[in-house]
């Protein structure tokens, strides 16, 4: 059936984000060597996957994605994770924080706020040169943060993975220069101009299906600092703080020690999309990770995180 | 609802920062956990009012120095339309962030300190936004309330703007003057009580009441194959997909088109987004075209319509803006990536250079400096196809980039 593109895609913006994350996929395809996806298992990965899958249909996706994993995930997200891979047919890489911390490459952080996700940059480093991947593809977004919001699209890297601000090519109209030296690699952002909310509609237009800890559940939680914490093996917790049964969801998904739930009574996408809208609260006001400093971010990204 | 790119310009303190925040603010698009490192940041400061500017500087250095270093993107909504802010700093020396910004975006704001008025960084903002094309500039006057609100102060900077616009080269830019304080929230995104005698829109006003046509310039279609797809597989065995995105126009199935550079003639047989079969590919849209003919095609070639052809030459002029420490001179090579093609070139010759801030053009010239504009001949190992920037703004632009370092180092439009 034919229909009239123009009235579909030329008004909503939706559509323009879209069209211009299509446009980056097929870059990256054109331009490097050794594409891979990063897959957390979130929901900005997930759509990066089904954008993926726009930019080269009837083909299949021509790269692999990878999941670096920090042992300390939601199960849920695994399990979601391995099915998608099967059902899409693709092929994932998956590499341990677990494995550098046993090669005595990074140390396991302890105490209150010990979390393996700063840990992860060296897995993803090491998996980089040995794959020789010269382009990873991520689903960060420039309203996250405010040092996200100087990030380029394409985004270029040194051999140490490292992120120079005061550096960044310029990224005129919408050329992307992938031009690099043996060593280099880029990191791409498809999803650079998508807002949380840009992300949730886009999620319920498409019909993605997303892991079940994104909608409201019952939970063992504890509260500390003003945030919700899960009660988990994972997560440091003192003998004082209590554990409680609630009804909560969450807004981002990252390790377990580092990602906070909200209290929600969300459990389905439409009443998801209502709570985003209604929010007074920024996505990552919910990442442990950020709270540390206020340049905690740019911090990361300079060591060569994602 | 539609998005809406807008560039930022203006010089140190004239409040560009501030003027964001008090959009984001009035817009309620801050959220309660910014609101709070603001307020904080603010109190142990030491100041007295909500410093909005805490909600836009984002690096470590920007934020000990009070400055924007870089082109920051800031993303709101109302019910209307979307909005992203290219907030781009306005110092002398960042010139090419602000061509950087003003080429994604398809309006402008124009900061002016009402206390100041006109000066030079208001030329070179201005001749950046003309030179780029961008169809909407707003010159917001700032800083109103530390003039009384008095009109005769807006006029006079008025007067003195309207001098500028008559030596511009893009006449037809539409230019909207406001009177505003971005710290008191003026005629921002809510209309002042305090200057009765100004009868236009606020700022957000103005730009909720741009429409379509107001921000595009609609030209010819033109297709780059960015990607060809070819699955390979027993379902879709034959199948040869150019992917790519329209540029200019719209194209629809049955058209007749040329492909370049080989001038071959056929006609479009399907037009794909996904999975799905689509009459007409939208300008901007990411779509997949299939032909009637078996045609050889590949990255950097590019569909026209029959009878609409380009310019298809081995040579061009393009006003350039360099962007690198490293100096542009007569007999060097370049990359030119002319969208998603790539040809080399060599700099045939510098013409003159272009003052920015309207002062006029400098015809001794050896070399170009960071943050220069020139014109510039460039010879090429190949043709490319291409239109004038004025007639096609994706078609007449390209970068340049350093066969050595990879990196950016200019941008040009063709004349």
């Amino acid at each position: 059936m034919l229909q009239n593109l123009n009235v579909m895609r030329d008004t909503s913006h939706i559509n323009a984000l879209e069209n211009e994350a299509i446009y980056i996929f097929r870059e990256v395809a054109a331009q490097f060597e050794r594409p891979v996806l990063l897959f957390s298992g979130g929901k900005d990965s997930i759509t990066l996957v089904r954008l993926a899958q726009k930019a080269f249909w009837p083909a299949k996706i021509p790269f692999p994605l990878m999941h670096i994993d920090t042992g300390h995930n939601f199960p849920e997200t695994i399990e979601f994770r391995d099915r998608l891979v099967e059902e899409l047919g693709l092929e994932l890489i998956v590499r341990n924080v677990q494995d550098s911390i046993d090669q005595g490459k990074v140390k396991e952080e302890t105490g209150r706020y010990s979390s393996r996700n700063s840990l992860q940059t060296t897995t993803l480093l090491d998996a980089i040169e040995e794959f020789k991947f010269d382009a990873c593809i991520g689903g960060a977004r420039r309203d996250e943060e405010k040092a996200r919001a100087k990030e380029r699209i394409f985004s270029v890297r040194d051999d140490f993975g490292q992120w120079d601000e005061r550096n960044q090519r310029p990224e005129l109209f919408d050329m992307l220069n992938g031009q690099i030296e043996l060593g280099q690699n880029v990191r791409v952002f498809p999803i650079s101009n998508w807002t949380e909310l840009d992300v949730w509609s886009y999620i319920k237009e498409e019909q993605i299906e997303i892991p079940s800890i994104y909608f409201a559940h019952k939970r063992k939680v504890f509260l500390r600092d003003g945030l919700i914490w899960s009660h988990s093996e994972y997560v440091y917790q003192e003998d004082d703080e209590e554990v409680l049964e609630r009804m909560v969801r969450f807004r981002t998904v990252g390790d377990m020690s580092c990602t906070a739930a909200v209290f929600s009574n969300a459990t389905d996408i439409e009443s998801v999309v209502e709570e985003i809208r209604d929010s007074s609260i920024s996505e990552r006001g919910a990442r442990i990770d950020d709270k540390r400093s206020e340049a905690a971010m740019e911090k990361r990204k300079q060591q060569g995180y994602f | 609802m539609e998005v809406l790119k807008i560039a930022t310009a203006g010089s140190v303190d004239d409040g560009k920062s501030t003027l964001i925040g008090r959009i984001l603010y009035d817009t309620k698009s801050l959220t309660s956990d910014k609101l709070e490192a603001i307020e904080k940041t603010s109190k142990s400061k030491g100041y007295d009012y909500l410093d909005f500017s805490l909600a836009t500087d984002g690096l470590v250095a920007e934020r000990e120095q009070g400055i924007t270093i870089d082109v920051a993107h800031i993303y709101f909504s109302t019910n209307k339309k979307s909005y992203i802010i290219a907030d781009t700093p306005g110092h002398v020396e960042y010139t090419r962030n602000m061509v950087t910004g003003a080429s994604t975006s398809q309006a402008a704001i124009i900061l002016i300190d009402a206390r100041k008025g006109v000066i030079e960084q208001t030329n070179r903002h201005f001749f950046i936004n003309n030179l780029l094309r961008i169809k909407d500039v707003v010159v917001a006057i700032n800083k109103m309330d530390l003039v009384d609100y008095s009109e005769e102060t807006y006029n006079s900077i008025k007067a003195d703007f309207e001098e500028l616009m008559a030596k511009r080269d893009y006449q037809d830019q539409k230019i909207t003057f406001i009177p505003v304080s971005a710290l008191k929230g003026d005629n921002v995104v809510n209309k002042s009580d305090k200057m009765s005698w100004y009868t236009g829109p606020a700022l957000l006003e103005h730009f909720e009441a741009l429409d379509r046509k107001d921000i595009y310039n609609v030209g010819t279609p033109r297709f780059p194959v960015q990607y060809v797809i070819r699955p390979k597989t027993d379902e879709h065995h034959d199948f040869r997909g150019f992917a790519g995105k329209v540029y200019g126009g719209e194209l629809s199935v049955g058209d007749e088109v040329i492909a370049l550079p080989s001038q071959t003639r056929s006609k479009i047989k399907d037009i794909y987004f996904h999975d799905k079969k689509y009459q007409t590919a939208a300008r901007r849209s990411s779509v997949t075209i299939t032909l009637e003919d078996e045609i050889n095609l590949s990255r950097g070639d590019m569909l026209v319509k029959a009878g609409d052809l380009p310019t298809i030459e081995k040579q061009f002029t393009a006003t350039v803006s360099w962007m690198d420490s490293d100096q542009l001179t007569a007999g060097k090579k370049y990359v030119v990536q002319h969208g998603v093609n790539k040809v080399l070139a060599k700099v045939d010759n510098i013409h003159h250079k272009i003052n920015p801030d309207y002062s006029g053009i400098d015809t001794e010239v050896n070399g170009l400096g960071m943050n220069d504009i020139a014109q510039v001949t460039f010879k090429l190992n190949k043709p490319i196809f291409y239109d004038k920037f004025k007639d096609h703004r994706t078609n007449g632009s390209f970068i340049l980039v350093d066969t050595q370092t990879n990196n950016t180092v200019g941008a040009g439009f063709i004349s």
